[in-house]
Order: C-alpha cells, then sequence, then structure tokens
C-alpha cells in the first residue's frame, strides 16, 4: 500500500492510469468487448434451439439478410429485410428534414431573445430529453388514437368527416420521431446562433440585403456546423429507433431495431440479430465519420 | 548581493524544457540569477520569455531540467511547493472561491497546523495590513478587483515567507487602481521586509518599483540591474529596445572606448563596456530625450525634420539623417518649457546635440 | 443592447416566433395532454368526464407497480453510486494532464451515447448469456452503469475545466499537500459538479427503457418495462397515472440538477 501511494505520488502516468482505469474498464468490458462478441457471433451458425453453435463460422446471416432459400436449396432475393433498412432511412431522413425545418426557427427565435430568456429557453427544451422516452411516445397514442385528441380537433374544426387512421402508420411513426429528437436538432443550431455575432446580420442589412437575403446568404451559412451536427444527431437515433415504431408503428411499419429485436425474442435467429445490429452500429459509425471529416473544425463564427 | 550575506535567491544554470523531440520548447536557457534579501527583484519581458517559467520554478509548481535554485542556500528543487517557504500571489489571484476572506488568509496557516486563536490574531493583523479590516467575512466574489488583489496578497504575506512571488499581479487592474497598487506594493514591502521577486511585462511597472530588474527574453536573461543601468547603460540590442525609444545607429570605432564614427562623417564619444576595438563596426544606442536640437552648424550631426509630433509635455521631431544607415527615421524628444509650439519647422535643416555620456555602445 | 433587439422591427423574420411557438407547444402538447388525462374520471383515457385522484390510488394499491418502482430505485442508486465515482476519479485523471491517446480515452467515455441502445442492448445481452451471468437485477445495474458514466462525466468535467488551474496551486503554495488539496479546495469546489453528475445518471437509469428491457431477467422488472408492458395489454387510465408520475419525477429532478450545477458559479 505503501508503495502504491508512492508510486501514485510519484509517476504521472501511473496516476492518470489509475484515476481513468474505473471507467475504462466498466465501459471496456461491458460495452466494448460485448460489440467485439456481438460482431463474431453474427459470423456464428444459428443454434438449433436459438443460440448459436460454436467454432461453426459463416455468412449465412449476412447471406441471409440479402436472399432466402427456398426448399429445394436455391437463393432469391429477398426484399423483405432490404425494404425495413429502406423504410428505416426514408423515415430517418423525412424526420431529419421535419426537425430542421421545425427546429431553426425556433434556435433562431431563442437566439435573438435577451440573455436572461435564453437560458430558461434552453431548459424548457432540453426537459423533454429527460423524461422517458417510452412515455413520451406512449402520450402520442393518447393524441393520435381514431377518438384521440388530434382526430377530435380536426372533426372539430370540420376538417374532416371520419377519424382518419393515423396511429400504426408511417406517419405515426414519424411524428414521434421528431416528437423524440427535436431537441438533438435545436441545441446545436442555437449554440452556433448564439455565438454568431449578430453585429454580421447587421453589417449585411447596411450593404443592402433585404432580410431574406441576409438570412439565406449570412445566418444560414454562419449555422452550418450547428446544422449539420443536429442532422447527424437526429438521424443517428432515428435510424436505430426502437421504441418509437414498437409503440406509435404497426405490423406493417417495422424499422431496423424492431427488426433486430425480433431476432433476439421470437425468431431466435441470434447470429442475424447480431448481423443486422452490427450492420447498424458500421452505419452509424460510417456517418459519425464522414461529419467528424467534414465538420471536425467548424469555422468559427465568433 | 547588498551585504554580502547569503542571497535569498540563488538560481544556478537553470534551465528549463517543456515536451520532447519537434514539440520542444525551451522555456529558460542556462539562467543564473542573485536576489539578495530585502530586495524587490522584478522580472522584465515580453511574454513567453521565460520570466513566468522562472517564478514557477522558484515556488515548485513546474521541476527544473537542469540546475540549482538555492533558498538562503539551501537547495529547494527536491522540495515540493507545500513544503517551501515561498509564497505566491497569482495573476488571478486564485482565491478560494468557497471560502470567506478570513479562511483564505488563515488557510496556510492552518495548513502549518497553527491553533485557532493565533490563526486569528494574525489574520485580523494581516487584514489591518491591507486595509481590508472590516471585510474578513465576505467571500470573494464580492469583492472588487482591488479588493481581491489585497486578499491575495494577505494571504501569501500571513505566512510570512522568505520570499513573496508575484505572477504579474497588477495586470487585471485598470490604469488608476494599478498606480494605487504599485504604491501600496512598495509599502508593504518597505512594512513587511520581504524579498518580493516581481513578475511583469510593463517596463515602467518595473522602473518605478525595483530595486533591481532582470530583463528576459528567450529563455534568457539580457541583463540585470538597477533601473539606472538598465535603461541609461543598456547592454544589447533588445534591452535597449524594449525600454523605453531608443535610436539605434551604425558606427565604426575610431578610437578603442571613446570615438564612434557615423557614416555620414559625424563623430560620437560613447561608453562602450566591452571595449570594441578600433576599426570594429558597432551599433550606438542614443535616447531621444538625451539630445537637443539646434540650428544646423558645419560640423557635428545634422538632418532635415521630416515630421513633427505635438505630446504636451515635449515634441517629438523626426529627423533623417545624411547619409546615416537607419531603420527608422532619428528621433528626438525635446521638452516644451517655453510653451511655444514648435522650434522647428518641417524640412528645416537641424543639428543634433548629444549629451556627454548619452551614447551607450552595444554587444551587437 | 439585446433587449431592444426584441423590439426592433429589424430583427422581426418573417414566421420565426411563430416557427419557435410552434415547436414548444409541439414538445409539451403531448406531456400536458397525458398529464391532464391522468385525472380523468373515466375509465375511456381519452374521453374527459371530471376530475379524479383515482387512478393514482389505484396505482399506489398495485403491488406488481410497487416491486417495479422498487427495483428502478434499486437499479438507479446503485448504478449512479458506480457510474459517478468512476466518472469522477476519470474526471480528476483527464484534468491536468496532456497525454496521448487523451482524444481516445474521451472517445471511449462517449461511447455509449453515440452507439445506438438497440445496438448496446443486443451487445450486452449477447455477452451475459455467452459469459454465463444469469439475468436479473445484477445485469441491469451493469447496463446501466456503462451507460450512465457518460452523463455523470461530462458535468464533473465541465466543472474541472471551469476552475481557475492557479486554484490547486495556490493550495499546494500554501502548505496543503495532495490529500488536503483534495479535501479541503477540490472536492468542495466540484461538489456542484458532482452532484449534478449524479442527479442526471440517476435519471438516465430509471428512465432507460431498451436496455432494460433485453437484459432485465425475471424478477428484476424495472418501472419503465412494467409499463411498456401495460400499453401493450391496453390504454388504461393507470398507464395514465404511472406514466404522469415519471414525467413529474424526471422534470424535478433535471431542474434540482440544473439548479445544484450552477450554483456558486
Amino acid at each position: 500500500m505503501g508503495a502504491f501511494v508512492d508510486l501514485m505520488r510519484r509517476s504521472r502516468p501511473a496516476r492518470v492510469g489509475a484515476l481513468i482505469a474505473p471507467a475504462m474498464l466498466i465501459i471496456g468490458i461491458f460495452m466494448v468487448l460485448p460489440l467485439g462478441l456481438m460482431a463474431y457471433v453474427s459470423i456464428l451458425e444459428r443454434g438449433i434451439n436459438g443460440g448459436v453453435q460454436w467454432g461453426v463460422h459463416t455468412v449465412e446471416a449476412y447471406v441471409a439478410f440479402l436472399f432466402e432459400e427456398n426448399l429445394l436449396g436455391e437463393l432469391s432475393v429477398n426484399p423483405d429485410y432490404i425494404r425495413i433498412f429502406a423504410r428505416s432511412f426514408i423515415l430517418s431522413f423525412v424526420t431529419m428534414a421535419i426537425c430542421l425545418t421545425i427546429g431553426f426557427p425556433a434556435a433562431f427565435y431563442m437566439a435573438l431573445q435577451p440573455e436572461k430568456y435564453r437560458n430558461l429557453l434552453i431548459f424548457l427544451v432540453t426537459i423533454p430529453f429527460w423524461t422517458n422516452l417510452l412515455v413520451r411516445n406512449y402520450a402520442w397514442i393518447l393524441m393520435l388514437r381514431s377518438n384521440g385528441l388530434l382526430n377530435e380537433a380536426l372533426l372539430g374544426l370540420g376538417l374532416i368527416e371520419e377519424p382518419i387512421e393515423l396511429l400504426y402508420t408511417n406517419v405515426a411513426i414519424t411524428i414521434g420521431l421528431v416528437y423524440s429528437f427535436l431537441p438533438f436538432m435545436v441545441l446545436p443550431i442555437y449554440a452556433s446562433l448564439e455565438k454568431l455575432d449578430l453585429r454580421l446580420v447587421e453589417a449585411a442589412f447596411d450593404l443592402g440585403a433585404n432580410k431574406r437575403r441576409a438570412f439565406l446568404r449570412v445566418v444560414v451559412p454562419l449555422a452550418m456546423p450547428g446544422i449539420a451536427a443536429g442532422c447527424i444527431l437526429v438521424f443517428i437515433p432515428s435510424l436505430g429507433a426502437f421504441v418509437t415504431p414498437e409503440l406509435l408503428g404497426g405490423s406493417k411499419s417495422m424499422m431496423i431495431g424492431n427488426l433486430i429485436q425480433s431476432q433476439f425474442g421470437a425468431a431466435r435467429n441470434w447470429p442475424l440479430g447480431a448481423a443486422l445490429a452490427f450492420a447498424l452500429l458500421a452505419i452509424v459509425l460510417l456517418a459519425m465519420m464522414v461529419y467528424l471529416m467534414r465538420f471536425r473544425r467548424p469555422p468559427s463564427a465568433g | 548581493m547588498r551585504d554580502g550575506s547569503v542571497a535569498a535567491i540563488d538560481v544556478r544554470n537553470l534551465t528549463k524544457v517543456f515536451g520532447s523531440g519537434s514539440q520542444e520548447v525551451r522555456a529558460l536557457e542556462d539562467v543564473s540569477l542573485a536576489i539578495a534579501r530585502n530586495e524587490f527583484f522584478t522580472l522584465l519581458g515580453p511574454s513567453g520569455c521565460g520570466k513566468t517559467t522562472l517564478l514557477r520554478l522558484i515556488a515548485g509548481f513546474e521541476q527544473p531540467s537542469a540546475g540549482q535554485i538555492l533558498l538562503e542556500g539551501y537547495d529547494i528543487v527536491r522540495l515540493p511547493p507545500f513544503k517551501r517557504p515561498v509564497n505566491t500571489v497569482f495573476q488571478s489571484y486564485a482565491l478560494f472561491p468557497h471560502m470567506t476572506v478570513a479562511q483564505n488568509i488563515g488557510f496556510g496557516l492552518e495548513m502549518q497546523g497553527w491553533d485557532k486563536p493565533r490563526i486569528a490574531t494574525r489574520v485580523g493583523e494581516m487584514l489591518e495590513l491591507v486595509q481590508m479590516g472590516s471585510l474578513g467575512d465576505r467571500r470573494p466574489t464580492q469583492l472588487s478587483g482591488g479588493q481581491q488583489q489585497r486578499v491575495a496578497l494577505a494571504r501569501a504575506l500571513a505566512n510570512q515567507p522568505k520570499v513573496l512571488l508575484l505572477d504579474e499581479p497588477l495586470s487585471a487592474l485598470d490604469f488608476k487602481l494599478r498606480k494605487e497598487m504599485q504604491i501600496e506594493l512598495k509599502r508593504l514591502q518597505r512594512e513587511t521586509g520581504i524579498t518580493f521577486v516581481f513578475v511583469t511585462h510593463d517596463q515602467e511597472e518595473a522602473l518605478t518599483m525595483s530595486d533591481r530588474v532582470a530583463v528576459m527574453s528567450d529563455g534568457e536573461v539580457q541583463q540585470a540591474g538597477s533601473p539606472e543601468q538598465i535603461y541609461e547603460r543598456p547592454v544589447n540590442r533588445f534591452v535597449a529596445d524594449f525600454i523605453g525609444e531608443t535610436n539605434f545607429l551604425q558606427a565604426e570605432v575610431e578610437s578603442e572606448g571613446e570615438r564612434y564614427r557615423l557614416p555620414g562623417g559625424a563623430v560620437l564619444s560613447g561608453q562602450d563596456p566591452h571595449r570594441h576595438a578600433a576599426g570594429e563596426r558597432v551599433t550606438l544606442a542614443l535616447r531621444p530625450e538625451r539630445v537637443e536640437l539646434e540650428a544646423a552648424g558645419a560640423e557635428g550631426l545634422t538632418g532635415a525634420v521630416e515630421r513633427i509630433v505635438y505630446f504636451g509635455t515635449d515634441t517629438l521631431y523626426f529627423v533623417a539623417i545624411a547619409g546615416a544607415d537607419l531603420d527608422a527615421p532619428f528621433q528626438a524628444r525635446v521638452q516644451n518649457r517655453d510653451g511655444s509650439k514648435a522650434q522647428f519647422s518641417v524640412g528645416e535643416r537641424v543639428g543634433i546635440r548629444v549629451a556627454p555620456d548619452a551614447v551607450q555602445v552595444l554587444v551587437d | 443592447m439585446m433587449a431592444k433587439r426584441t423590439r426592433n422591427p429589424l430583427w422581426r423574420f418573417t414566421g420565426v416566433p411563430q416557427g419557435a411557438a410552434f415547436f414548444f407547444a409541439y414538445l409539451y402538447l403531448p406531456i400536458f395532454v397525458l398529464i391532464f388525462f391522468s385525472f380523468n374520471e373515466n375509465r375511456q383515457a381519452t374521453i374527459w368526464t371530471g376530475f379524479s385522484l383515482d387512478w393514482y390510488g389505484e396505482v399506489l394499491r398495485n403491488d406488481d407497480i410497487l416491486a417495479a418502482a422498487g427495483n428502478s430505485l434499486i437499479v438507479a442508486t446503485t448504478a449512479t453510486l458506480i457510474a459517478t465515482f468512476a466518472a469522477l476519479v476519470a474526471a480528476l485523471g483527464m484534468a491536468r494532464s496532456r497525454f496521448r491517446g487523451q482524444d481516445a480515452v474521451n472517445a471511449v467515455i462517449a461511447f455509449p451515447l453515440i452507439i445506438p441502445e438497440i445496438v448496446t442492448a443486443v451487445a450486452t445481452l449477447l455477452f451475459f448469456v455467452i459469459v454465463g451471468i444469469q439475468l436479473g437485477l445484477t445485469t441491469v445495474i451493469i447496463a446501466h452503469t456503462v451507460f450512465c458514466i457518460p452523463f455523470a462525466y461530462l458535468p464533473i468535467r465541465a466543472r474541472l475545466e471551469g476552475m481557475d488551474k492557479a486554484i490547486p496551486e495556490a493550495a499546494a503554495d500554501l502548505y496543503a499537500n495532495e490529500v488536503q488539496t483534495f479535501r479541503r479546495i477540490t472536492l468542495p469546489l466540484l461538489w456542484p459538479g458532482i452532484l449534478s453528475g449524479a442527479m442526471l445518471s440517476f435519471i438516465i437509469s430509471l428512465d432507460t427503457f431498451t436496455i432494460t428491457y433485453f437484459v432485465a431477467g425475471p424478477g428484476a422488472t424495472t418501472l419503465p418495462v412494467y409499463i411498456f408492458g401495460m400499453i401493450r395489454i391496453g390504454i388504461t387510465p393507470e398507464v395514465n397515472a404511472i406514466s404522469a408520475l415519471m414525467l413529474v419525477v424526471s422534470i424535478l429532478f433535471v431542474s434540482l440538477s440544473f439548479a445544484v450545477g450552477r450554483m456558486r458559479r
């Protein structure tokens, strides 16, 4: 013990190492290692009663993603999984676009407020993030049901004759995804707009730009790093969403997350589930890398 | 050293290197300095010259790469900062925000194991010393910059350190407060009799406050001496340039230690501590206020007035000297004693009369 | 100057205030609707007939819900304690040192934030099953601890970064050794960050559903997992009530955490 204390006191690397060790070990053993294991499981043979057969390596799971085997052992293209991936991409992209449309004005509005209100507004934006995602998505069931608030309101306004089917559709999923991840769009955009020197906008006015041009030529370009960060922060979790499609989507609107989950539930196909999860992880990391390479050093506004 | 006794701080061949390989930064290069007891000693230099590094080595926040630091004759290099009988006033003050003013001042005493009543007495004395008598219960955040400065001083002085280290303590204060604190610091140093090592980049601060000044640049001490020596007898171009305004003139030694011939033919007499031999090329330093302008004569240094800048107390004349190889026009600062605005006008030819002893021959 | 800007017509951009209004309505309307209907007397969850606290009574009398809530508290408390400790020492280690691989360490700590929860859930489940750790409260606690570390780490790190580097030096200069400096100076100044990080970890653990759903064995049902089961069966006023309770608890906690985090700034 005395020798240990002495080492800690004298050696800076030893001290730093000892201090970061617990966090590194916990995340390393229970996160990094499992991810590696998952990648390995994806190339194992599926067990007969679920689970895996150790030592039997195969790319079957990856083949199964694209093709299906009929009773004669012939492979034909299986569009089911591809369709689910495509749907996930489309829904995530639409979610991202809607978040940007709603989020940018909100962020700009916040940035124009006096300083004392700004912190309160930021706080209001962050609160939903800290509340239960499941519960927040559940709230939309109440809103979207055939006798829910949205239908009642539309009927009351005379916009529709009879309740429309909203729940368990792609529309419901999109609404839920936008709702879940909207703060992730607003906060980074706000951060870049808040740093923006508003005198630059005044300079644009001074140089003859009208409001629309000042907005498009000065505000938006300077907010670009925030927009990019917001888009990636919305797109990535949307792609891996599980709760929202599970609650608000139907059997015909499955997303990658639900597909993965079903491989560990009813289907009991671990290698396929692991392969799907690994594919999702690869896509996410790729998106992160592209983002980091393009926006690592955001042009500073200040 | 003034009294010939052992120095308060004796720095010997101190070298400090940060990083390694291509990122190596040599912050201090073989620095040797002796600081006498009771001295107000200033380390002066531009940012990055190594002055703060030297201070931090004395305090013990950094370890030297080579060399010794003797405190009253004992090598303290191996001691951690909390075992060195020196205290620091930080540039940011570094007051503990979660403690009151009194707790801040008493912290060092508490760490040294003083009992509570004694700490309370000393804290009271220190608050009086820095004229903060009634503010002991305040938090640092409730104080103005000048008050925080006083608390930082009291906190360091409470321990009666052998040496007080001050790292640009006045840089965060506005002009008026800075002037007040300069006087205050001198008073504290006189009253406590503690050796002060003061770091600054402000030459005026250094000249007005110090007993001795060491001018530093590029990790080396360029010159150490009294403010008068530093100002009047700069040893090299850096010191002459860094402190005050200086005209640099290229010349050839006509007779060693006496006469120097300028390219235009004029001859100046000057001081040369380095005894350059006849025929060598040297640089002469000449302060703008040590010359007088007169109607041009046939002999001596002459030139044409190029530009005149009126300063109120004095007027600065820029003079083009015929034949002289100058980087910038020659400057002459003439006091406005009689109130008349300009004695000479642009384009007029003037003679430059140089005061005796005004010319200093530089090393390089 | 800023206050004037909101009143200056030059800074009125068409559609911006409307967009912001829509944004905040979108963000909060469902929450208010949910809380509103949790006080509905009618069993038909979306038809308002009168005020009632009955459903809250039902929730508090439901032993399964109470057991699930108990599990949630055990998991959240344990995971928070471990995660906050690991985050604190890691932040201290990372603070005043510059070393190669520092970016890598930060990346590893941020890992749980970047990787989709469903992927983490799958990987963690496979790991536990293959290594042979029985699914139960322990596995939930482990998974939550991993997830909570970055949330505890960020406020502590921010607090450390915001601290004047000269402060611990000043303590050393005033004769405090490393232990005294840590106990008397660093720790008290870090407290708000630690508390804030711990509270964020706690809510994150209380709220995390997907991972819990995968790695909770029988008998280790937490509140979100139980609510999920209830929603699956049908939309009932009890679900509204327990959901509203969870929302309110989270909002209270996060408000408190932010208030603490801003202390003595």
